[in-house]
């Protein structure tokens, strides 16, 4: 057993887990967070994926013990209290979802794109969710609703802007 | 009582989903999200090869590993009866195999610990010592003369044919063809393809050792037929048994059958006293569960001078796997694939079709496709193009002159459907007119005098949904209804309940807009319930697209029957006579007086509190329905298309597709299903197929090998609808979910052949793969 200490959607857990475990079995079971789901096992579909410090990871591909000392955040943690995040009322709006099980990986993905990229293109948001597969909703529908976000984003900082700030 | 005035959410509206707010916040309920107290841990030992003998399994040492609590094997359920289990279609399948293991995959032993990895664990400590025999391929082999026998526990079972079975007019077609001006031919497999939702399928099967009731958490589309299933197998008694499905992540027909760990899970949860959950991982969901297609087809298209079609000669060999466990309902073995004769008034067809056994995993009809209608519309869509491109003539000129004429509906079909409504011209002028079709046209020509490779595809299918009429479609005997349950509450919100079961078709948003249609209740106020059997009315479930078709029906009709007796309690408190009072939506008013007027919720309010006399209290009603006939969608889509003359790539450059899927309830989400069917069409299309190699090792077993589409190399996708309601659904819808999947292989596929046909290439057998695309140029002498 190796002893762990995991910030996750700001809440530090000091947890004992085996170090074969995989990061998102503890999310799940440990930390009872569900909403990261697991569909492949190998990477490619991205429905078990979270952000560490910020940054999109694959928690099927990761073990818990990596995480030690670090930052998660999961689709939990997204919405602030009852006021949802940006992406999340894209997805809602633009009908980027469906049965839902690849939803929480798309978004968090969305959520650190628009980080970096406040005004991507659809080309650029193809390119951030190619490693998220979704079978029910196909790929036309969620680029609106990461476009979506964005706009919604810019909306909410106009008035900063017009306040002079960059 | 005040009301306040909000968005009614009815039909035609493109009301928000309900659902979304709790996937949105991670606040789904899937299988896998479940634990119960004390729950155990399953997993499956599957057999390394396609075909072997057991001789002996040894379970000592996995039996002795940390955390196990029960090893089961084929011999411990046989002495339980449990070792086979009957298939939907009439076959017997291995649970856990006793004598040879018949594909790579194939149950052989399960461990129960107390945790999952613990489980894994112990797996690799059974000893199974095989005798490897010859594994069986394709149905070519299965036929072939000294074949080793697959299906060796089947009594009388002399070789690896399953069935033989015809449609139509062999002697009218044969005539036909005798007169035909010119016949076209097409040879193609329908490759093996797997729905793979994104979340596999499992249970939690909870036993109680006390009542002896089993409540069964199921990744299930069809959780009532289940139910009467498992209670028929394991002779437990029906009201012992619920279901409850839970959130599904994508179903795709994947979910429909009862799979062996379903059944391991439940004995293990009834012997240990203890809940049981089993999860697949994803290779063992494409190894073992439900595929998709693999039908090898050959189709004959006869036209006479005029270019008229005349007859359609099939014949079709199926590769059902190692058991005949085809999910479908008709009596018909080859599924629906009779409607092969498309949306062309054809006047004589024949179809004849074969079923082998393989050494491969069974299934055969899912994957977003009402029961081969996936197939049959594949091939007649690239027979007629290839008919045009062979004629010389256009592809959209050959189908318009040969479309069954909106006059002409009701149709009956050579092979004996009857279609409900169509317009088929109008959907293609529709799609020629948005894709731009003449220009493109001089587009190709320009470029292909500078060399250049590019292609239009046309195809215009039509569907046969909505399974079914109880008269020639049931399960296991259960007839193809569905059911509504609606109850309204004192103070006029009301609760919904269905047989039907969403996988994500977004039933709790749009089954309340019709209550909100029917009732004047807002969808808002409607809470959709489903996919628990102990807490909704018998239905078989959702899948060939037949929710809004069946339970749609019931829902309206349901509503209809509330109506009339909120009729009766509205003339009470307004004392008017029924006749009277006129009806709009949420409100009951006196003719020539809207003043004098009681809404939907007043009336619920008084079904409770102020009754006339001798009524019954209450406003709140069931309905079964039996549609009197299927539903027939169609649309045209169209596709544009470049082919790389150095790599073989085809880069799709435009989809446009017109859809007419009848009265479209909530229009927003009957896009959504489309733009999810071109998607998934476009995988079918160009990169999805499960092959074998010749010892029967499964070749997509992973997402790193079987390629479902992604965002990047995915096209955006133009859609367009006609409405052309049916005449016999009450809300004149037809059900959408599977329109885009059955109908757009064979648009992407003819824009490839259209591109290449001036070079001499006249097919290439679907996933459309750079490689193939290549080969055909190099054969041909291009970009050497």
């Amino acid at each position: 057993m190796s002893a762990i200490t995991v910030t996750v959607n700001g809440i530090e857990h000091r947890l004992e887990v085996e170090p074969r475990v995989l990061l998102v079995d503890m999310i799940r079971t440990r930390l009872g967070l569900t909403g990261t789901h697991i569909g492949c096992d190998t990477s490619n579909c991205g429905a078990c994926t979270v952000l560490l410090e910020g940054e999109p990871v694959k928690s099927c591909t990761m073990l818990a013990v990596q995480a030690d000392g670090r930052r998660l955040t999961t689709v939990e943690g997204l919405a602030r209290g009852s006021e949802l995040h940006p992406v999340q009322v894209g997805f809602h709006e633009e009908h980027g979802l469906q049965c839902g099980f690849c939803t929480p990986g798309m978004m968090l993905v969305a959520a650190a794109l628009l980080e970096r990229n406040p005004n991507p293109t659809p080309e650029q948001i193809r390119w951030a969710i190619s490693g998220n597969l979704c079978r029910c909703t196909g790929y036309v529908n969620i680029v609106k609703a990461i476009q979506h976000a964005a706009r919604l984003r810019a909306d909410a900082a106009q008035p900063v802007a017009a306040g002079g700030a960059s | 009582m005040s009301v306040e005035v909000r968005p009614l959410g009815g039909i035609g509206e493109s009301v928000k989903r309900k659902e979304d707010a709790r996937f949105l916040r991670g606040k789904g309920n899937y299988l896998d999200d479940l634990t119960l107290p004390g729950m155990l841990h399953m997993a499956i030992l599957r057999s390394p090869h396609a075909h072997a003998r057991i001789r002996a399994i040894d379970t000592s040492m996995a039996q002795a590993a940390p955390g196990v609590v029960a090893v089961v094997t084929g011999e411990l359920l046989a002495q339980h009866k449990l070792a086979w289990m009957p298939t939907l279609s009439g076959d017997t399948q291995a649970v856990l195999a006793t004598d040879k293991v018949r594909f790579q995959g194939q149950e052989v032993a399960c461990v129960v610990a107390e945790t999952r990895y613990q489980a894994e664990d112990a797996l690799q400590l059974i000893d199974v010592d095989y005798e490897v025999l010859p594994a069986i391929t394709s149905p070519q082999q299965a036929m072939a003369e000294g074949a080793p026998l697959i299906r060796d526990d089947k009594q009388g079972q002399q070789d690896n044919h399953i069935y033989h079975w015809e449609a139509g007019d062999r002697e009218a077609t044969d005539r036909a063809f005798a007169s035909a001006a010119k016949v076209v031919r097409l040879t193609t497999h329908y490759p093996r393809s797997h729905p793979a939702p994104l979340e596999t399928c499992g249970i939690v099967a909870d036993v109680n050792p006390a009542t002896g009731k089993a409540t069964l958490y199921m990744t299930s589309q069809a959780p009532h037929a289940i139910r009467t299933v498992f209670s028929l197998v394991a002779g437990l008694p029906e009201h012992q048994i619920r279901i409850i499905a839970p959130d599904i992540g994508g179903g795709f027909g994947n979910k429909v059958p009862v799979y062996p760990g379903y059944v391991v899970a439940t004995a293990a949860s009834l012997l240990l006293g203890r809940p049981v959950k089993w999860v697949e991982d994803r290779t063992e969901n494409l190894i073992s569960t439900g595929f998709a297609r693999d039908f090898h087809m050959t189709g004959e298209l006869a036209l006479d001078h005029d270019n008229r079609m005349i007859g359609l000669r099939v014949s079709l060999l199926s590769d059902n796997g190692a058991f005949y466990a085809d999910a479908q309902p008709s009596k018909f073995r080859a599924g629906l694939f009779h409607i092969v004769t498309g949306s062309y008034d054809i006047p004589a067809a024949h179809v004849t079709a074969d079923g082998y056994y393989t050494n491969k995993a069974p299934g055969g009809v899912a994957y977003r496709c009402s029961f081969r209608v996936t197939e049959a519309s594949f091939l007649i869509e690239r027979l007629v193009t290839n008919a045009a491109l062979e004629l010389g003539i256009d592809q959209t000129e050959l189908r318009l002159r040969n479309f069954i004429r909106p006059e002409q509906f009701p149709y009956r079909s050579a092979t004996g459907w009857v279609y409900d409504s169509g317009d088929y011209q109008r959907a293609m002028r529709l799609a020629m007119e948005k894709l731009g079709y003449e220009d493109l046209r001089r587009e190709q020509a320009e470029r292909r005098a500078r060399g250049e490779l590019m292609g239009i595809g046309v195809a215009s299918f039509t569907e046969v949904v909505g399974a079914g009429h109880g008269a020639e479609f049931d399960i296991m005997g259960l007839r193809m209804f569905d059911s509504a349950e609606l109850r309204v509450h004192p103070t006029g919100k009301a609760v919904l309940k269905l047989g039907v079961k969403t996988q994500g078709q977004g039933h709790e948003t749009t089954f309340a807009q019709i209550v909100a249609q029917e009732l004047g209740i807002p969808a808002a106020d409607v809470e959709v319930q489903h996919g628990d059997t102990d807490n909704t009315p018998y239905g078989l479930g959702t899948y060939a697209s037949r929710s809004t078709p069946t339970a749609g029906a019931a829902t309206a009709v349901v509503s209809r029957k509330l109506r009339d007796k909120a009729r009766k309690l509205a003339a009470h408190l307004l004392e008017a006579a029924e006749e009277d009072l006129e009806w709009e939506r949420g409100r009951f008013f006196v003719r020539g007086s809207p003043e004098r007027a009681k809404t939907i919720q007043e009336v619920a309010f008084a079904a409770y509190t102020n009754l006339p006399e001798g009524m019954e209290p209450g406003l709140e009603g069931v309905t079964y329905y039996d549609p009197p006939n299927m539903t027939f969608p169609f649309g045209t889509y169209m596709v544009v298309a470049d082919v790389d003359r150095g790599t073989g790539q085809v880069k799709v450059r435009r989809v446009v597709a017109v859809d007419d899927c009848g009265v479209r309830i909530n229009p927003m989400i009957v896009e959504g299903q489309i733009q999810g069917g071109l998607c998934e069409g476009w995988g079918i299309a160009f990169t999805e197929q499960i092959t074998f190699d010749p010892d029967g090792n499964c070749i997509g077993s992973n997402f790193t090998d079987y390629l479902l589409p992604t965002a990047w190399e995915t096209p955006e996708f133009e859609t367009y609808a006609t409405v052309t309601p049916s005449p016999h659904h009450p809300l004149g819808a037809k059900g959408v979910g599977e329109s885009a999947t059955v109908g757009s292989p064979a648009a992407y596929v003819n824009a490839v052949i259209d591109a290449l046909w001036p070079l001499g290439v006249t097919n290439i057998d679907m996933p459309v793969t750079p490689d193939k695309v290549w080969a055909a140029l190099r054969a041909r002498g291009v970009g050497e």
